[in-house]
């Protein structure tokens, strides 16, 4: 590392020191490489997969490109955000990394990620396997390794004896669910909204799924329409399900975990989830009965049914002196046959388009979401907009105070729109 | 007993003060000093001073960190900083969070102290009273965090509790409403923050001349008297002392409220701490970021002389 990557880092930790004990102390990232065949490979995958899962695909790696090792940095998903953002000021991110769609945007304004366009053409990569690439400045910046689409979750038993049989396919049928749920089981909740401002994506995945599902945008030419009837109307609905009673209380400082934990201790009939969660809910709860399905639409809704999508993508740091190296890794981790066994492993859907995970074929569960999945468009218009984070957090306030009663939705999405034109 | 010290004739007459060449001949050079303080110095350098010079001068450029060349702006992030409204919300919950803390950490603390040093008390009994009260300290943030959340869930225990007796007729959100959540925020630092006054207070309060209860009680003074009139004179240093650190440490407080409330709802639980965290990490105006950092230094600051002052008077 050069003495100008440590004088950075170090000024980096000093922020952290002078603001907030604790807040800034993941902050330095490991440092590069350099180009002797060993890459420093960043992620919260490790400890989301099986025990060992990544490590063996690494060995894996090495057996086959002699001369390349690789090390595996892991941690929480927070602490990886923070971590790249600062190794990315002092030039010492480590050479591939696990990356979120949302910190794309802020990474390459940076000039942290490498042009993976440049790096497929230079290894006469044929992407056309590729389900999808996020991009910046038009050049791929991120390629999608493993996709989780956020479905419905409905419990079974609860609405079974809700005499609900079928999954609402409307928002109106929702609303029918979610009450008659409530009405056979005083403590069942119809569903849970988490609007934690520590960690905002419930915004993404439990707010504007109900739009995207309409095949609707939150955004026109590219620029936040937060004031559009179709915002005003997924909002609205959200305001009549309160009123109504029919979502858990708490939700200022609910986080997904809470969502879940809702959801697999029978206390919430529906929520709307990652199939990620399927392992850890029967885990959890193997006596917990529950299915998944579509995201239910509005009736007059005839847009293409969007399906909203968090991924584990990744990319390649523009300051590695490796790049040939790191590509190699991530062509690898894209191949048909080790992209869909990461799928498996994950219990999601792979980013190699012509990968198809065991789990579809073994699982009832993940075949329905594999089924939904296919029959929608992806979508997370959050992907490569700037401070997308912020973005969230910035529409669940305006979302809380509504929700407490203090401002119409009206005004919310005049307040929201304001703050979110002023980060474009 | 008598002691002599005699001179060894051989060596001599007694050596001579060394002065002027001599003395360099013997302690060497006058730089040498300096020379055991380099490490120190060093150290200081790298982790403090640096930092904090990097921090300030980031504080006037734009876009610092994110971009590779950045302008000079004067004063424009302080500006931008101290016209944002969030930023007086959060100065205003910090000022409160920590001012009540404090109160309420002294307040606690010297009744757990002075029941401790109670000789009322059995030593076993003492034993146990001194382990219950300690263990709030004993846990680390997360822990308290997780804890409380827990507690305090819609669905958790205290709401069974006050539901069960009647103090409500429905669950209260406690960390989810804007009219509750700096409050209990402020409650459950209070519960982990006391056990340290107690024990400081504790020892303090040990260490006070039984003589001078003695005294008090010939005077006729009651223990409210003597309370008032002999423990909380003896106590002031330690008292002032602990309150100016304690006011430094929470003001800095952040993983307690960032794991408990992330700032919210809205910005009823917004500090200074949470506040720099997310110019920084959330907004990346690490410039922005930097000029909050640098307020919340010359607040801190300002305690710091008074600390300094404080114990120099002490001295």
């Amino acid at each position: 590392m050069s003495n100008g990557a440590l004088g950075r880092r170090t000024v980096l930790a000093g922020v952290g020191a002078a603001t907030a004990a604790g807040a800034l102390t993941a902050c330095g990232g490991s440092g590069g490489s350099g180009g002797d065949g060993k890459l420093e490979f960043q992620q919260w995958w490790e400890p989301e997969l099986p025990d060992g899962f990544l490590r063996g695909l690494m060995d894996e790696f090495e057996d086959s490109h002699e001369g390349i090792t690789v090390e595996l940095l892991s941690g929480p998903y927070a602490a990886t955000k923070e971590q790249l953002i600062a190794g990315a000021a002092s030039r010492t991110m480590p050479d591939v990394m696990g990356l979120d769609g949302a910190w794309v945007n802020s990474l390459a304004e940076q000039k942290a990620l490498a042009d993976l366009d440049q790096l497929m053409a230079d290894a006469s990569y044929d992407g056309s396997d590729l389900a999808a690439t996020v991009e910046f400045d038009g050049a791929a910046r991120m390629i999608p390794v493993a996709n989780f689409p956020y479905i419905l979750f409905m419990n079974r038993d609860v609405l079974s004896k809700a005499g609900v049989d079928e999954p609402p396919a409307t928002r109106e049928e929702f609303s029918a669910a979610a009450q008659a749920a409530v009405d056979v089981d005083g403590n069942a909740q119809g569903w849970v909204l988490p609007l934690s401002l520590e960690a905002p994506n419930g915004v993404q995945n439990d707010v504007m799924s109900w739009l995207w599902a309409n095949g609707q945008s939150m955004l026109s030419d590219g620029k936040p329409a937060l004031e559009s009837p179709e915002v005003q109307s997924a909002v609205d609905f959200i305001l009549e399900l309160d009123e109504q009673g029919l979502i858990a209380p708490g939700s200022a400082t609910l986080k997904e975990q809470d969502k879940v934990e809702e959801f697999s201790s029978g206390r919430a009939a529906m929520i709307v989830d990652t199939i990620a969660h399927v392992n850890l809910l029967r885990e959890g709860s193997p006596d917990l009965d529950f299915e998944v399905a579509a995201m239910p639409r509005s009736e007059d809704a005839d847009g293409e049914p969007g399906v909203t999508y968090g991924s584990w993508g990744i990319g390649v740091a523009e300051a590695s002196e490796n790049k040939d190296a790191a590509w190699k890794l991530v062509e690898f981790l894209m191949s048909e046959d080790v992209n869909s066994r990461i799928a498996t492993a994950a219990n999601a859907f792979p980013g190699n388009s012509a990968a198809v995970p065991d789990s579809v074929e073994e699982d009832e569960v993940i075949k329905a979401a594999f089924d939904v999945w296919q029959s929608g468009t992806p979508i997370n218009e959050f992907v490569g907009l700037p401070v997308a984070e912020q973005l969230m957090r910035d529409f669940a306030e305006q979302l809380q105070k509504t929700l407490e009663g203090s401002q119409v939705v009206d005004q919310a999405l005049t307040a929201a729109q304001e703050t979110w034109m002023a980060q474009f | 007993m008598t002691t002599s010290t005699a001179v060894d004739p051989s060596r001599g007459s007694l050596p001579e003060r060394p002065h002027g060449r001599n003395r360099h001949s013997v302690h060497g050079s006058p730089l040498r000093p300096y020379a055991f303080l380099t490490p120190t110095l060093l150290v200081m350098l790298v982790l403090m001073v640096v930092p904090i010079v990097m921090v300030i001068w980031y504080s006037f450029q734009d876009s610092a960190v994110t971009i590779p060349s950045t302008e000079f702006v004067g004063l424009e992030k302080y500006r931008q900083v101290l016209s944002d409204g969030t930023f007086w919300t959060a100065t205003a919950n910090t000022a409160l969070f920590a001012g009540i803390s404090v109160i309420a950490h002294f307040i606690i603390g010297i009744g757990f102290a002075t029941l401790l040093n109670s000789e009322l008390l059995s030593p076993l009994v003492r034993a146990i009273f001194r382990t219950v009260f300690i263990l709030p300290w004993l846990f680390t943030v997360a822990v308290v965090a997780v804890l409380w959340r827990m507690l305090l869930n819609p669905n958790g225990i205290v709401n069974y509790l006050v539901t069960t007796f009647g103090i409500t007729d429905s669950g209260v959100e406690w960390l989810a409403n804007s009219s509750t959540a700096l409050p209990i925020i402020i409650f459950i630092n209070i519960w982990c923050g006391y056990p340290f006054f107690m024990v400081s207070l504790l020892a303090g309060l040990q260490g006070i001349p039984k003589d001078l209860y003695e005294a008090a009680r010939v005077d006729g003074a009651g223990i409210i008297h003597q309370f008032f009139h002999v423990t909380i004179p003896q106590l002031r240093p330690i008292i002032l002392s602990m309150a100016i650190l304690d006011f430094i440490w929470t003001t800095q407080q952040f993983a307690l409220i960032w794991m408990t409330t992330g700032g919210g709802p809205v910005d009823s639980t917004e500090m200074l701490s949470t506040y720099t965290y997310k110019l920084a990490f959330s907004t990346y105006d690490f410039s922005a970021a930097s000029a909050s950092a640098v307020v919340v230094l010359l607040l801190s600051m300002i305690l710091a002389v008074l600390y300094v002052r404080q114990q120099r008077a002490r001295d």
